[in-house]
């Protein structure tokens, strides 16, 4: 059963469109990532399915039900803010239970319910404190815990982390996954990280401009976008993209690309799936990490490796791997390296393509062909 | 190496220098208040320790000053005014701030044009609010001739002169006065609220009462407090509004200390008795700024113990 359904949701401010038209569904104990540039609309989306933003038009249905004009306590939803919203002047006992005081839950109740959360966050220690008397991650479990303590039927998360430490970000990413897997929720979470929608989320939906780019699962989101915003958002380093020309090689389709040595560069596809495109623009797209150093022996029992050699004009070793950027006539081109097989300053580097993981995008159309 | 000796020096010199800079810039202001404030209080103590008449003189008299004021009727007449009125006029004028504040926080329409309005009257001097209000008090020429004159001939508003009902005259422009003052920061207090918080509170099912009682209100508490400690301040130098509006009376009903101590310094040359009313008038701001001051330390050292 599909607890949240989304039917053509669209936001105007004014003759400003923020949502033009989105569609998203949810099943059951989904983990749904809206993710997106600032201002791509994801959080205005969130808003308007926690009812703090009204519907201009289309459809919100929430376990089935519809909830366009259903005011937020009605819903059946928690939220949990960017900036954790705790009330300052309760502790974080009176912060979890103060949903369930305005609803008038017994009070026996609401100490067994809070016992509960608590224990499940770890969080028994701080109940007495105030907000200010806690550090960033506290409070975010105490966020949590308001949240968590209604039981609700949608969980909302707008951007969780991003007010958090680098390494503590790490920390509560797995967290808030674990704690997924344990209470089984549907839950849609709001982040501009792409790292943290590829780790946490079941399925993600990019949005850009007010639109919904693509929905799917984090593997086919990152190995076959449908255009190259998606391409190009998803993925760090982003993915290169190389003007070039369908051309026939062999036998097989290719495609070819000038190279800084005044010589090109052709490197024959996987499939022949764009076989009917044959002498027109595309744009390939590869993954740095698709790019490595040229070696015979390992490179002949794989298939679909096509080779080119360039010249290497930076390298930025970050310890677990290495990134060099690469010169391909007039473009720069990332490439991810074991560290090992790593590129020197100022070496022509000969390197083996994996085709067979390359996308090809229409030029003007920007979509995956 | 060479060079950042040689620069070391030119450092030191410019950092003594700015070490100073501060204190050379701000000694003028901080001598004339020494001068003024504490030297001044000082002097006033002394001079209402002795027998000083028509001039300051110094010769001693302990505290015949202090007991010859409490023997007064009108002086004690004027102390409690003070207190009656400071209690109403602080509590009317941010009770009227804080529901003006709350209303225009409702993104009413023409916002700039309200704040403008409500916070105008600040912008007139007491003395003018009292005498456009003692028109208005006056039966002959104001509000009560108004509805008269529009056919209701038996409507009576004489507040301001009956000797009972004065001190409310005086309280009710007083408000009017200041709780735009009083809306102005409640204000910007309830527009400092993380919005955050409000939407939270409403996923959370509370009203829109319970919002405010629960959620904002206990955040903005600072400024409930430093909205009362300067009224207050405005409440025990209460002088050129009364001295507008009802010159102390009917009688003495209105008569505050500032005023009395005018009188006593100035119209009947008791410089020694004024000086003793005016410690009086000290001692009343003393019992609510020293232990304000304490609690904004104490708030202070708190804060930064808990970063």
């Amino acid at each position: 059963m599909s607890s949240l359904v989304i039917r053509s949701l669209r936001k105007n401010y004014g003759a400003h469109e923020v949502l033009k038209g989105v569609d998203l569904e949810a099943q059951e104990g989904e983990f749904i990532a809206l993710v997106g540039p600032s201002g791509c609309g994801k959080s205005t989306l969130l808003s308007m399915i926690a009812g703090l933003e009204t519907v201009t038009s289309g459809e919100i249905r929430i376990g089935g039900r519809l909830v366009n004009s259903v005011p937020p306590k009605d819903r059946d939803i928690a939220m949990v803010f960017q900036s954790y919203a705790l009330y300052p002047t309760m502790t974080a006992r009176e912060n979890i239970t103060f949903g369930m005081e305005s609803r008038g839950v017994p009070k026996a109740e609401r100490d067994a319910a809070v016992k509960r959360v608590a224990a499940l966050l770890q969080i028994e220690a701080l109940l007495g404190r105030k907000p200010g008397q806690l550090s960033g991650g506290q409070r975010q479990r105490v966020a949590m815990g308001r949240a968590l303590v209604r039981d609700p039927k949608l969980f909302l998360f707008d951007e969780p982390l991003s007010n958090l430490d680098a390494k503590l970000r790490v920390e509560m990413r797995t967290e808030i996954k674990k704690l997924h897997h344990r209470v089984g929720k549907t839950t849609i979470y709001v982040t501009h990280d792409q790292v943290e929608a590829m780790t946490l989320a079941s399925r993600i939906a990019v949005m850009h401009r007010g639109e919904l780019q693509q929905f799917a699962e984090p593997h086919v989101t990152y190995n076959r976008p449908t255009n190259m915003f998606v391409a190009g958002f998803m993925g760090s380093p982003s993915m290169n993209f190389i003007p070039a020309q369908l051309t026939r090689a062999d036998d097989r389709v290719a495609v070819t690309f000038p190279l800084a040595d005044g010589g090109s560069a052709v490197l024959p596809l996987a499939t022949d799936v764009a076989a009917e495109r044959i002498g027109r623009a595309v744009v390939l797209g590869v993954r740095p990490e698709h790019l490595s150093r040229y070696d015979a022996e390992i490179h002949a029992r794989k298939p679909g490796i096509a080779t080119l050699s360039a010249p290497v004009e930076v390298v930025e070793p970050t310890g677990a791997e290495t990134i060099a950027v690469l010169r391909f006539g007039a473009l720069e081109v990332v490439g991810r390296f074991e560290p090992d097989s790593a590129p020197r300053m100022g070496e022509r580097i000969r390197l083996g393509v994996d085709m067979t993981r390359a996308c090809l995008f229409d030029p003007e159309t920007q979509r995956l062909i | 190496m060479t060079i950042a000796m040689v620069d070391g020096e030119g450092v030191s010199f410019r950092q003594r220098a700015g070490r100073w800079w501060p204190v050379v810039v701000l000694a003028p202001s901080l001598l004339a208040s020494f001068v003024y404030v504490v030297v001044f209080t000082l002097w006033t103590l002394y001079i209402s320790l002795s027998n000083s008449g028509l001039l300051p003189s110094y010769g001693f008299v302990g505290l015949e000053n202090y007991a010859s004021l409490w023997a007064n009727r009108r002086w004690n007449i004027a102390y409690n005014n003070l207190f009656f009125f400071s209690a109403f006029y602080i509590l009317g004028s941010m009770a009227v701030g804080l529901l003006l504040a709350i209303l225009i926080d409702q993104r009413v329409k023409g916002e700039a044009l309200w704040r403008t309005i409500f916070l105008y009257p600040l912008a007139v001097s007491f003395i003018v609010t009292g005498t456009v209000w003692s028109w208005l008090y006056n039966p002959a020429d104001g509000v009560q001739m108004l509805v008269r004159s529009l056919g209701w001939e038996s409507f009576s508003f004489a507040l301001a002169s009956d000797r009972n009902t004065a001190i409310y005259a005086v309280i009710i422009t007083g408000i009017w006065q200041s709780s735009g003052f009083a809306m102005a920061l409640f204000l910007a207090g309830l527009r400092s609220v993380d919005p955050d918080l409000v939407k939270a509170a409403q996923i959370d099912g509370a009203s829109a009462f319970r919002t405010y009682r629960k959620v904002i209100l206990p955040t903005i508490a600072p400024i409930f407090l430093a909205v009362a400690v300067v009224q207050i301040q405005f409440a025990i130098k209460t002088f050129d509004l009364v001295a507008a509006l009802t010159r102390g009376g009917p009688g003495v009903s209105t008569t505050f200390p500032a005023i009395y101590v005018y009188d006593l310094m100035f119209q009947r040359g008791q410089i020694g008795e004024g000086a003793a009313a005016a410690m009086m008038m000290l001692a009343a701001l003393a019992v609510v700024l020293v232990p304000y001051s304490f609690f904004v330390v104490w708030r202070r050292r708190r804060e930064s113990r808990h970063g």
